[in-house]
Order: C-alpha cells, then sequence, then structure tokens
C-alpha cells in the first residue's frame, strides 16, 4: 500500500512497495500520458515531479512518494486548460511521433520553476531526455517562448 | 579476378511480384476512390445521423464539419495534416472545420506508389518496361489491398487521389447547390466551406447541401485546380495531432487500455538463430500477479495483470534455448564475408556504357572500399501490441505502419478469417521502419488466443527492442573510379555487399517470400547519381546474413550516401578542386539539382572566413522523390566531432505544409547524425552487444546543432519528405572532418576514430 498526492488529489495504491511509479501510474491508475521509454532512467519519456522535482519513474519505487506530491502531464493542464509552456509548445509545433513529449513538457516546467529565464546552455544542462525525432530545437524555442511570455 | 560471365542485367531479374510486369496501364479516375470490391462510402465513412459521406474519403456534417478519412499511419511525419489538406484544397473546405478520422481497412485506400518502387529500375526512368513496372506494382497493390505507410510515399501515393475525391465531393455539393437555387450548375463557385450564386449574392454551406449531395453523382470529367489556385496546400498549417501530444491524451499503442485487460512481455532468444526449447511455468507461476507463462512466436511471454508483475516473472524464468539453428557470428565476420564477395560479379542495376572495360584500360583509377554497421531503430515507443480473441473475433490495437499487412497476419496466425479480424492503428511513438514488421502482432495475436475473453496487452522491454530489432544492415562498398585529366570521373563502378533487405522482410510475412534474389533497395542512392560520368555500373552483389535485417529511415540510401558523397569529396580532393564547385561541375546539366546544392552552399555562405578550429563539409543527395544537399560546420570537442550547424535545402516538389517539411528534414538529419556519429549494433557470438540507451548513444539537447532548412519551390509533383533529410548527413560531416583533420574514414560510426585538428 503506498499513499500520495496525484495531481492534487490524495491516492492510495494497494501494490507491493518496490513497483517503479510509472507502472502504478499506467497500470494501476490508468494515467498513460507519462511514458515507457528504457526502464533505466536514461531515456526521461516517464518523467513527472515529486514535490516539484523533475523525476524520472520507471526506476522509482512507489513507496519512495509514500506522502509525496506527484504531478504528471495530466496535471500539468489539460484541453482548453494547458499551461503557457504546453500552449509554446503548439504555437512553435514542436511535437512529431510525440511519445517522449510529456516528459519533455514535465522536465522543461520543472527547469522553469527553478529559473524562470533560462540561459541555453541552462537548458543543454537540464533536459537530456531523448527524443528520436529530433524535436530538440523546437523544444528549445518553446521554453524559450514560454519563459518570455 | 576472372571476368568470364557476362555480368546479369535487370531483364533477367526475378521480379518480387513474378509477371505481374505484363500488366497493362491502369485507367486511374475517380471511378477508382470507390472500387467495385470496396464497402463503399457509408461501410467506411460510418455518417452518423446528421452526416453525409460523399466519397470514402469524405463525410460533411449538417453544421459544416467536414471529416476526412486519413488511412496513413501517423508517427510523426505530419501525415494527419498533410493529407487531409490535400482533400480539402480540391473540396474548398474551410479548414478550421476539418477533422480527420482513421480510415478502415478497404481497397480504397491501397498505396500503390509503395510497391510500384520495388522494381528495378531508376526513379526517373521513364522507358516502357519501367512505366508498366510501377504500374503494375500499384495494380499489385491494389490487388492485396496494400494500405501501408513507408518509403515517403504518403503525400505521393495520396496526391492525386485525395484530389480527386476532394474535387469529385465539390462538384456534388454544386450539383446539389444549383438544385436548390435552382440555377445551372456552371453560375456557381465553391470557396471555405460553402457554394456561392454571385449574380443572386445567395450562398449556402456545405453543411446545409451535404444530405441532398449525397444522393447526386460526381462528375464523369473532373476539374483539378492550378497550383495558382491552392489556398491551402503550401500554406503553414498548424498539426491537428499536437494539441493530444502536449497534454498526454494522445493515445499510442502503448496506452491501449481495456476492461479487464491483461498484460505480457516476453523474452527472446539471446543468440542469432537460437529458438525457445523448453520452459518450466511453475518455476514463475506462483509469483504475484502471474496469470499464464507461454510460448510466442520466437519467444517466450508471461501473462500478468501487471507489465511489472509480468516483467518480474519472465526475469525469473529459466528457459532452455535451442541452439541447433543459432549462429555464433560476430560482425567483423560479417565483413570479412562481404569483403569475400566482392570477388564475385554482382547484379547491375545500372548499365550504361562499359565501365568495366573502360576501367581495364585506364591509367589513374581511384579505388576505395567502405563500409557501414548494422543500426538499431530505436523507437521512442518500445514494441507493442494489443489483441482481443471474444466470440471468435480478433480485435488488434497496433502502432502499426501496414494495418491491412497485420490484419492478414493475425488471420494467418489465428484461423480466424480476415473479415472477422479488426485491426485499430494508434498513434506510432516513432516508426523508421520497424513498425511495418509483423513480429509483435503475430505475438499478441498468440497470446489473444492463450487467454480468449480477456484484452492483452504485450509490451516489449528496451532491451528486447533493440535487441531483436530488423536491422539495418551492415554494408560494404567498392569502388573504382577513373577520372579525366582535371580530375573529373569517367568511369565508374560500384560494387555494393549486402543481404536483401526486401526479401528478408518480406519472407517474414508471406510464405513464399525469398532473400536468395539481388535487392533494388541495396543499391538506392548508389546507382542512378544525377553526376555527369561517362561510364557507370552499379551492382548489388548479394551476401545473406543470418540476423534480422529490414527497412530503416531511408533504406539503401542511409549507407549509399555515405559512400558516394564520401567518394565524390575523395575525388574532388585528389583534383585540387573545391568540393562545393566539383559538384557544381558535374551538375552542370542538371539545375533541378544545381539549384538545390547552390541554395545550401550560400545559406552556410561557403567561402567565408572560419573559425580556427571549425570547418564546412557539404553532400547532395537524392532520394523518394527529393533531393536535398547539406552544409554542415563542424568542430571537435575532446577529440570527437561536434556538429554545430546544419544547413539544408530542399527540393521535393509541390510542398504541402511547409512546416512539416522543415520539421521532417529536422528530423532525417537528427536520425541520421545520431546514427553517423555514434550509431552502431555489433555482435559478438551472435549476440548483440548493445543493450539499452546508455550504450547506444543519440543526439539529446547538449549536442543538437543548429539547422536551417531552406525550401527551393519548385512545382514538380510530390516527392516524399519523411526520409530525404537522412541520407546527405553522414556524407557531409565526414567530408567537414577530412577538411578539418586532413583524415578520410571510410566508416562508420564516426566517433569509433581519434580525432585531431590536421596541419
Amino acid at each position: 500500500m503506498a499513499t500520495f498526492t496525484l495531481n492534487g488529489k490524495q491516492v492510495s495504491v494497494d501494490v507491493d512497495a518496490s513497483t517503479p511509479l510509472l507502472w502504478v501510474l499506467r497500470d494501476t491508475i490508468g494515467m498513460t500520458g507519462t511514458k515507457f521509454g528504457c526502464g533505466v532512467a536514461a531515456c526521461g519519456a516517464c518523467t513527472v515531479h515529486v514535490d516539484g522535482v523533475a523525476t524520472r519513474t520507471c526506476v522509482l519505487p512507489v513507496e519512495a512518494v509514500e506522502g509525496a506530491a506527484v504531478t504528471t502531464i495530466e496535471g500539468l493542464g489539460q484541453g482548453d486548460n494547458i499551461s503557457r509552456l504546453q500552449q509554446a509548445w503548439i504555437d512553435e509545433q514542436v511535437p512529431q511521433c510525440g511519445y517522449c513529449q510529456s516528459g519533455m513538457i514535465m522536465a522543461a516546467a520543472a527547469l522553469l520553476d527553478d529559473n524562470p529565464t533560462p540561459s541555453d546552455a541552462d537548458i543543454d544542462e537540464a533536459i537530456t531526455n531523448i527524443c528520436r525525432c529530433g524535436t530538440y530545437s523546437r523544444i528549445r524555442r518553446a521554453i524559450h517562448r514560454a519563459a518570455g511570455a | 579476378m576472372a571476368r568470364s560471365k557476362k555480368p546479369r542485367s535487370r531483364s533477367r531479374r526475378a521480379f518480387l511480384i513474378g509477371g505481374a510486369v505484363t500488366a497493362g496501364a491502369l485507367i486511374v479516375g475517380w471511378r477508382f476512390l470507390t472500387p467495385s470490391d470496396s464497402a463503399g462510402p457509408d461501410a467506411l465513412m460510418k455518417p452518423g445521423q446528421d452526416e453525409a459521406a460523399l466519397n470514402a474519403w469524405v463525410k460533411i456534417a449538417a453544421d459544416g464539419a467536414v471529416t476526412i478519412a486519413v488511412p496513413r499511419s501517423e508517427m510523426g511525419q505530419g501525415v494527419h495534416t498533410a493529407l487531409p489538406m490535400i482533400l480539402a484544397e480540391e473540396l474548398d473546405a474551410d479548414w478550421t472545420s476539418v477533422r480527420i478520422v482513421d480510415a478502415a481497412v478497404d481497397v480504397a485506400y491501397v498505396n500503390d506508389v509503395m510497391m510500384g518502387e520495388g522494381f528495378p529500375f531508376g526513379p526517373h526512368d521513364t522507358g516502357f518496361l519501367a512505366r508498366n513496372a510501377r504500374d503494375a506494382g500499384g495494380w499489385a497493390a491494389r490487388l492485396i489491398g496494400l494500405q501501408a505507410t513507408g518509403g515517403s510515399t504518403s503525400v505521393r501515393a495520396a496526391w492525386m487521389p485525395m484530389r480527386q475525391a476532394g474535387a469529385a465531393a465539390r462538384a456534388m455539393l454544386v450539383a446539389a447547390a444549383a438544385e436548390k437555387f435552382g440555377v445551372a450548375e456552371g453560375e456557381l463557385t465553391t470557396a471555405d466551406g460553402a457554394v456561392i450564386h454571385a449574380a443572386s449574392n445567395r450562398r449556402a454551406g456545405y453543411g446545409e447541401l451535404a444530405s441532398r449531395a449525397a444522393t447526386k453523382s460526381p462528375p464523369e470529367e473532373l476539374t483539378l485546380k492550378s497550383p495558382s489556385q491552392f489556398r491551402i496546400i503550401g500554406t503553414p498549417r498548424a498539426r491537428l495531432d499536437i494539441p493530444a501530444k502536449v497534454d498526454g491524451t494522445a493515445v499510442f499503442g502503448a496506452d491501449v487500455r481495456l476492461p479487464d485487460m491483461l498484460y505480457a512481455t516476453l523474452r527472446h532468444p539471446p543468440v542469432v538463430g537460437a529458438t525457445v526449447k523448453q520452459f518450466n511455468p511453475a518455476d514463475v507461476a506462483r509469483m504475484p500477479g502471474v496469470r499464464k507463462v507461454t510460448a510466442v512466436p520466437g519467444a517466450v511471454a508471461v501473462i500478468g495483470d501487471s507489465y511489472w508483475q509480468a516483467r518480474q516473472a519472465v526475469e525469473a524464468l529459466a528457459i532452455d534455448w535451442e541452439m541447433a539453428e543459432a549462429s555464433r557470428i560476430s560482425n567483423e565476420e560479417i565483413y570479412s564475408q562481404f569483403e569475400a564477395a566482392l570477388a564475385e560479379d554482382g547484379f547491375g542495376y545500372q548499365d550504361e556504357g562499359d565501365a568495366v572495360a573502360a576501367l581495364e584500360t585506364a591509367g589513374n583509377v581511384f579505388e576505395a572500399t567502405y563500409r557501414a554497421p548494422f543500426l538499431a531503430h530505436a523507437t521512442m515507443e518500445p514494441m507493442n501490441c494489443t489483441a482481443f480473441l471474444q466470440d471468435g473475433k480478433l480485435k488488434i490495437w497496433a502502432p502499426t505502419q501496414a494495418p491491412s499487412i497485420m490484419r492478414w497476419i493475425a488471420s494467418q496466425e489465428s484461423d480466424i478469417a480476415e473479415e472477422d479480424v479488426e485491426v485499430n492503428v494508434t498513434y506510432l511513438g516513432g516508426g523508421f521502419g520497424r513498425r511495418g514488421e509483423p513480429d509483435f502482432v503475430r505475438q499478441a495475436v498468440a497470446l489473444a488466443l492463450a487467454v480468449p475473453g480477456r484484452p492483452v496487452k504485450l509490451m516489449w522491454s528496451r532491451e528486447e527492442d533493440m535487441q531483436h530489432d530488423t536491422y539495418r544492415p551492415a554494408g560494404l562498398s567498392h569502388f573504382r573510379v577513373s577520372v579525366d585529366p582535371e580530375g573529373y570521373p569517367l568511369a565508374w563502378h560500384n560494387k555494393v555487399v549486402g543481404p536483401s533487405v526486401s526479401g528478408q522482410a518480406t519472407m517474414r510475412y508471406l510464405p513464399f517470400g525469398d532473400d536468395s534474389s539481388p535487392d533494388r533497395t541495396t543499391v538506392d542512392g548508389a546507382a542512378w547519381l544525377p553526376y555527369a560520368t561517362a561510364d557507370m555500373r552499379v551492382e548489388h552483389i548479394l551476401s545473406r546474413v543470418p540476423m534480422r535485417v529490414g527497412f530503416w529511415r531511408s533504406v539503401g540510401h542511409s549507407h549509399n550516401a555515405f559512400f558516394t558523397e564520401s567518394v565524390i569529396d575523395e575525388l574532388a580532393h585528389k583534383a585540387g578542386k573545391d568540393p562545393y564547385r566539383y559538384r557544381r561541375h558535374l551538375l552542370r546539366d542538371n539545375p533541378r539539382y544545381l539549384k538545390v546544392l547552390d541554395a545550401a552552399a550560400a545559406k552556410a555562405q561557403w567561402d567565408r572566413e572560419l573559425p580556427q578550429g571549425r570547418a564546412l563539409g557539404i553532400a547532395l543527395h537524392e532520394s523518394f522523390g527529393a533531393i536535398v544537399a547539406q552544409v554542415v560546420e563542424i568542430g571537435l570537442e575532446d577529440g570527437q566531432p561536434r556538429v554545430h550547424r546544419v544547413v539544408c535545402a530542399v527540393d521535393c516538389g509541390v510542398v504541402i505544409n511547409p512546416d512539416t517539411l522543415v520539421a521532417q528534414m529536422e528530423s532525417g538529419i537528427v536520425y541520421g547524425l545520431s546514427a553517423a556519429l555514434w550509431g552502431e549494433i555489433t555482435f559478438a557470438g551472435g549476440e548483440v552487444q548493445q543493450t539499452n540507451f546508455p550504450d547506444h548513444e543519440v543526439i539529446r539537447m547538449a549536442t543538437m546543432p543548429e539547422i536551417e532548412t531552406v525550401i527551393v519551390g519548385s512545382a514538380e509533383a510530390p516527392g516524399g519528405a519523411g526520409e530525404p533529410g537522412t541520407p546527405p548527413i553522414a556524407p557531409a560531416v565526414a567530408n567537414a572532418l577530412f577538411q578539418l583533420t586532413g583524415k578520410r574514414v571510410r566508416d562508420l560510426p564516426l566517433s569509433k576514430q581519434d580525432w585531431a585538428v590536421g596541419a
């Protein structure tokens, strides 16, 4: 059993404590916006915020978020109520296949929370996620756009 | 080496589709939009109560909403926006009212370009045999109902049918309005989703005309717009799939969720050619959440209540592998095999003049052997598929590039008739050729059969995905080129050695597939060059490999552009000439190519003074109906190449969505650059040595170059966009590295070398 706050609501899940948070979100709770890419915290597709910190969840046991506040892409903004950062993503026409983008957006959102006007070097350092479609230039532009808006 | 045999020529080539070449040309008109064996507009478009289907491609609602069927898979290339733009243009639709729906699997939506590209003719060969072969390929595609996405064919295949569908629907709406207004059709015009009678200042929206229009017949002759009349085509349109991709609601194959769904994952044999001998399900039966352990085609799978539980169990399972057919091959042995094969005469796909004889008497012959490694696709979304067997019917949800083939595969695997198999295509988390393969669909079907009445989602781990890919094959290319006193090529002989990608891929879905014939894709990009040469022979020497090989973004072009554009660069430097101007000279009679080359060089300011430690490299390559030139600016960091900037010029004919074209150039460049710098799958003792992204580095934010794309305008019919950006980047970087370091590298990836600025 693990209890934590998910996108502002308290949730309790009856799973083995060592189950990675990613699979609790996707399979147990049914929130599939957070993606499985590598399973070894190398690609960042599974990035969410744990107490505001960008965290890769494919290797994070659910027991590690006991009592914590978890925010996923679904909590960042949905449909007509998306965040400024997500709107910047649309304005810059960032996604291609789109599979890595939830993780990219969550990593970028955490960066902007820490550093509202990041430099290119700050972005290089903070965004280490993988995108096989090569949307990096547009991601950079979207982050700058959201920061400047 | 003995040369007694006359080299085989194309006339003796065994075609992929035997005998199809004799079929006559087909009349392709709007009638083809609803072929006689099609299910028909209503069955395909499923109009709701307030909607009317005008043909197999479009329905219109009373409120004016236009829904367009898109029969191609969205894997990032923007096809779910570009294709509806084509139809909406001829329909004169209001773009803001356009929605899309995934097309059903039906003969109305076949891709009749893809198969026509499999024949042994150059892309510009308009001779009788080549034309008829292409027509026959289209005919064969329609015959088998090939509904597939790949080969950068989506826009090319949709260009006429979707324009015709839009124009036919528009004509029906005009006929309906003429009846409603009591005026002649010739007095009516259309714009932004309405029919207008200017003389009486009357206007009827498409929504109010739709049901009446559906009763009309389209005219025998359709008039299509001229490019000057385009209002949607050629204008940047926001992609329709993007909003769902920024808030997590887009459903990829991995995200399919069904009531009572089970989860499965698997392990393949670790060695090439090995199979499953035995395993004991009791070993893991008591592990939490485990439902079933079962063999599936090529692997052993555990079905459980969650992916994680299934994963834990399949890893704990002891499996005996059958090694009788296993191959303990290493990639060095593959290269030795390829080098030995160079002694053979291959199949000559291009034979202009007599290059072999010319080289025998030539005084100054340049000779070089190039090679390229195996490559993984490494799509961000690992392979997966969901299948559900209930009441004798099979439903499949798959991120697939080939739903019609998968329906047939699923039918074969389950012994369920094709009409009882439904294939739903989800978003694809990257395709790049990997998702035309049937392996993961076959396995999901086997799992559904094991747990009838419950849907089951198969998800591969990243490790399984990387180690059981259908790899871009390694290749070897041997050049012999004679040059004139100025250093320009006279006779050109290139032997490309490698397996048959088309043959192997076909074997995986057709029982009569065969990989023992030469394969045109192996010389794609090596033959039919735009450069002027007197004698030219380009051949494929078939050398089969035991590992699985398949289509990888740009296929044969992916290695041949590296080989050929590096050789052109070598020849330029040997001649003491500037590599850009050397190419210009060779393209002097090919203005379309010259314009692209010049556009890239101009934008990159080829002749400018560069900072210390920087150099430029250039390459030009044509593939899939598009010409792309790239100029890269590179330096070194810690003895390794660092690409700072890429200028890319592209002419792919009429452009549908310019921003998507720019995005596809960026995408193709990044994909090719990751491979050029680091990409390599190696085999040791028959095992793949790479396992996951930590030992398969790719471009990331910190290593991303600045990319500037110049669209070179052209009124030619549309070419491809998804792949043509990939081929030129490897040679452009290798050529820049030579410029900077004086070191010519004839092998990839470039990071295997130590680099230092030359004297």
